[in-house]
């Protein structure tokens, strides 16, 4: 069985799953439990400067998007953070800490953006013996209308200058965390880098509205008639925090810089993928919500054997691995000609593929009297979109044309060589090839 | 209870109440909203799908499960009403093994269809317990249409010509309307007086007479009918009983199908139906097994089924004989009824097994006797008097839409020559029927 441990910011855990600041490592009844199920660490849910707890609505702080059979597909929350007294937190996270060695702790701080707030609450923190900390620029709702959260995580230069501070009152792992609510997640990332920082973590969630009640006409989760956007998370976000992850990870500015990545990780497989385009380790959060802290055994063995299959000792092996392979669009290969072929033994006969082609397409499908589909290469411009409606896995696949073969839509042979965007004749700033 | 499964020859009250509750109960239970999502979740919404083609109504069967899916079955139901004015009672008794989920790609796929059926009778009866009837009539034309028999036909003609403004007189032998929705079919796959309240639910559209007690060649004349009215539709059914022809049919005890259904299905009390110790179903369609099924739900103790062919030619589908199997019906296939021995009431039914020759089905000599206090024969029914309408074999002929060698005269259902004597297949004559009269009135 291969070795899970991680090593992330000189941060030793048995394992790359940690949970991520929210809920469920709120308190330490949560995150003993959590350790216990197995868990390498946890970001303890986001502590407040020291005075009164924020408070949070006493309606639903939850909203919803489900599948037919009510799987979770997209969770959005309200809720802010801890609504208890500080120095109870940083008891409870000294205590934890102390009886889990191997387990990381990571202490999530969201104070005013303000030298002394930072100043004060930092060195508390130190004491407890937790294993760095997470600045939340992230949280969207509630606390940025206050000024904190993404009202922070929106502008580099206070991302920059709040990072410094703590680089400043701080001795150990300093972890920036992102919000996706912005348009170049690199600007974040490069301003955490430029203060010190030490990490960056991301996503955080999305700006949502998940549904309206079309009765009361009203968002949802609805308080008292009214709603407010929540936080958008689970399975839905990942694609979304897969690309924000993979932008920083190739960014020459910032690559290397290690990532903790966030964002719908439900599975082994989701955190293979996040830590191929160079996460050094994930943080979860909604599969833990809705399953329970137990997700976390499949996660280890789906890993670990994963791992063992493509004989990978440590999970340094594949960390960043897909990196050099994300390209921008106008380096991908214009020579490379597929055509879409459909296995007419797997063929259910559902006719999904012709409607998708025939209707929103480009027609490359031809169906017979008795149903037999089939691709007319002369169209087929491999546009995938019927490998994506397919119902059935692998029944309709993408055939490579090789090199000497004539492409039929074109007329063209296809040529060996690569070639791009940036030198096709119908680009007008195309470079001649040298 | 008085009585048991092993008490000797024809008697009532072999169960207790709530064996009998749990024998008769819905076959296959309504879905719930929940179920309905998850079921309709599995429908690919194929291009041109097969489903529909398959479908004898040509219901738009992935427009339904949609709707049913988008959280609106009213919507779902009213796809279905308009080729199916009696899918209600089609969700619960058509074969859908051999037709829409036959065709279903995830049958083929893995062998488990989406359950077409199910989600059908989820929509159809969202509406009917509103009791709320999505069709109103187009102004009045003044012309009246005859329609013979409440059955599935005669229904659906009616409710589509009074839709289209044409006044409609039903004349039904019966005490009841519905047909065999009424007197015949398995009283577990339309419990609760289904088949009345869909009448009633399909009446609400106005403009339909219904008078009972009427039976055309017994109290009416065709030619009559076709004086008094401006077109006439036939969808009697078949009111005549296929004899047997074998010794000692005449015995006491043996008896045809669709009577013991009849009563079945109109039995204020189960408990006081008689039913054999040993019971003999003679037929290999749906009527032997709803017959054969039924009896072993009442008490019998031994039931079988004799079947002159083997389980392919069976008309009954494969469904049904693993149903009549799983109640603990025994189906002997290939053989045949020789003679019904005893004194009086019949006591035993001696067979011959069969093999198929270049001359046709014969007996190969081996014989065999199984005790036999009740026999039910289902060997098919016939036409009655069709007066000087022209055959095509034993029934109604008819060209296009149901159009009779009689002009003015139109037929459909299980009296007319085409199709498969099924709910659905009589839905969709007299609907075709009753558009074919329209343009013909309209004319």
């Amino acid at each position: 069985m291969a070795d899970l441990t991680t090593d992330f910011l000189g941060i030793k855990t048995p394992n790359p799953f940690w949970l991520a600041s929210a809920p469920p490592t709120d308190k330490e009844y949560n995150v003993r439990r959590a350790f216990e199920a197995g868990w390498g660490g946890v970001v303890w849910k986001t502590l407040g400067a020291e005075g009164p707890p924020v408070v949070n609505v006493n309606g639903p702080r939850y909203g919803a998007i489900w599948g037919a059979d009510r799987r979770l597909l997209g969770l959005n929350n309200i809720e802010l953070i801890t609504d208890r007294p500080l120095q109870v937190n940083l008891d409870e996270i000294a205590r934890v800490k102390k009886d889990y060695p191997d387990r990381a702790i990571i202490a999530s701080i969201m104070v005013p953006c303000e030298e002394q707030a930072w100043k004060d609450i930092l060195p508390r923190v130190e004491d407890t013996g937790a294993d760095g900390i997470e600045l939340n620029f992230g949280c969207p709702h509630g606390m940025a209308e206050r000024g904190m959260g993404s009202a922070v995580g929106q502008v580099p230069e206070y991302v920059q200058m709040v990072a410094e501070w703590c680089k400043m009152y701080y001795s150990r792992p300093v972890i920036v965390k992102l919000t996706p609510n912005i348009t170049d997640i690199r600007s974040s990332a490069r301003a955490a880098k430029a203060g010190g920082a030490d990490a960056v973590s991301l996503i955080n969630t999305i700006n949502s509205i998940t549904s309206v009640n079309l009765d009361v006409m009203s968002p949802e989760p609805m308080i008292d008639g009214k709603g407010t956007h929540g936080g958008y998370c689970g399975p839905a976000v990942k694609p979304i925090a897969m690309h924000m992850v993979a932008e920083i990870a190739r960014d020459p500015e910032t690559h290397g810089f290690p990532i903790s990545a966030i964002g719908g990780i439900t599975t082994w497989r989701d955190a293979a993928e996040f830590m191929a385009l160079g996460a050094g380790n994930v943080q979860v959060c909604t599969a833990a919500m809705t399953y329970g802290f137990k997700i976390v055994e499949e996660m280890i063995s789906g890993l670990s054997q994963w791992m063992d299959e493509k004989g990978h000792t440590s999970t340094q092996d594949f960390i960043g691995q897909a990196v050099p392979n994300v390209t921008d669009w106008n380096y991908l290969n214009l020579n490379h000609v597929t055509k879409a072929r459909i296995d007419q033994d797997m063929c259910i006969k559902c006719g999904r593929c012709y409607a998708a082609c025939e209707d929103t397409s480009h027609q490359a499908i031809s169906m017979s009297a008795d149903r037999v589909f089939e691709v007319k290469d002369d169209e087929c411009v491999a546009c995938n979109l019927c490998v994506n409606v397919c119902p059935v896995e692998d029944c309709i696949t993408m055939v490579t044309l090789e090199p000497g073969q004539i492409d039929e839509r074109t007329g063209k042979v296809v040529e060996e060589d690569y070639a791009n965007w940036t030198t096709h004749p119908n680009n007008p700033g195309a470079q001649a090839a040298e | 209870m008085s009585n048991s499964p092993f008490t000797p020859g024809i008697a009532p009250a072999r169960l207790d109440r709530a064996e009998y509750a749990a024998n008769f109960a819905d076959l296959h239970a309504p879905l719930d909203d929940h179920e309905a999502l998850v079921a309709a979740d599995r429908c690919y919404f194929c291009h041109d799908a097969p489903c529909i083609t398959a479908c004898p109504t040509s219901i738009d069967i992935p427009l339904f499960i949609r709707q049913i899916a988008t959280d609106t079955p009213e919507a779902a139901a009213r796809t279905i009403f308009d080729q199916n004015i009696l899918g209600g009672m089609c969700a619960r008794v058509c074969p859908t093994e051999t037709l829409c989920e036959e065709a279903c790609v995830r049958e083929a796929a893995e062998g488990k269809p989406v359950e077409i059926g199910r989600l059908q009778r989820y929509a159809t009866d969202t509406v009917m317990a509103a009791g709320t009837h999505p069709y109103s009539r187009a102004a009045p034309t003044g012309r009246k249409v005859a329609v013979v028999g409440a059955g599935p036909a005669g229904l659906a003609c009616a409710h589509r010509l009074a839709m289209k403004g044409h006044d409609v007189d039903i004349f039904e032998a019966r005490e009841k309307p519905g047909g065999l929705n009424e007197y015949g079919i398995a009283a577990y796959k339309t419990v609760g007086g289904f088949a009345e309240a869909e009448v009633n639910w399909l009446m609400q559209i106005g403009g339909i007479r219904m008078l009972n007690g009427r039976a055309l060649g017994r109290d009416l004349t065709l030619e009559e009918l076709r004086g008094d009215y401006d077109a006439v539709f036939l969808g009697m059914g078949l009111a005549g009983v296929n004899a047997l022809r074998t010794d000692g049919e005449d015995k006491e005890g043996v008896a045809n199908a669709v009577d013991f259904i009849a009563d079945l299905r109109q039995a204020g009390d189960l408990s006081s139906l008689p039913v054999g110790r040993n019971v003999v179903v003679i037929g290999g369609g749906m009527t032997a097994v709803d017959a054969a099924v039924q009896s072993k739900l009442l008490g019998a103790e031994n039931v079988t089924i004799l079947y002159r062919r083997g389980r392919d030619a069976m008309p009954a589908s494969r469904y049904e004989q693993d149903l009549a199997a799983s109640k603990g019906v025994r189906i002997i296939f290939n053989a045949m009824p020789v003679r019904m021995t005893g004194n009086g009431a019949v006591q035993a039914l001696e067979a011959e097994y069969t093999t198929q020759t270049p001359e046709g089905l014969k007996g190969t000599g081996e014989r065999f006797t199984l005790p036999a206090d009740q026999v039910f024969k289902a060997i098919g029914q016939s036409l009655g008097d069709a007066g000087a309408l022209k055959l095509d074999g034993r029934k109604i002929a008819i060209t296009g839409a149901g159009r009779t060698s009689e002009a003015g005269v139109w037929a459909g259902g299980d009296c007319a020559s085409s199709g498969d004597d099924l709910t659905v297949t009589a839905v969709a004559e007299g609907r075709d029927a009753a558009e074919d009269i329209h343009a013909s009135l309209s004319a």
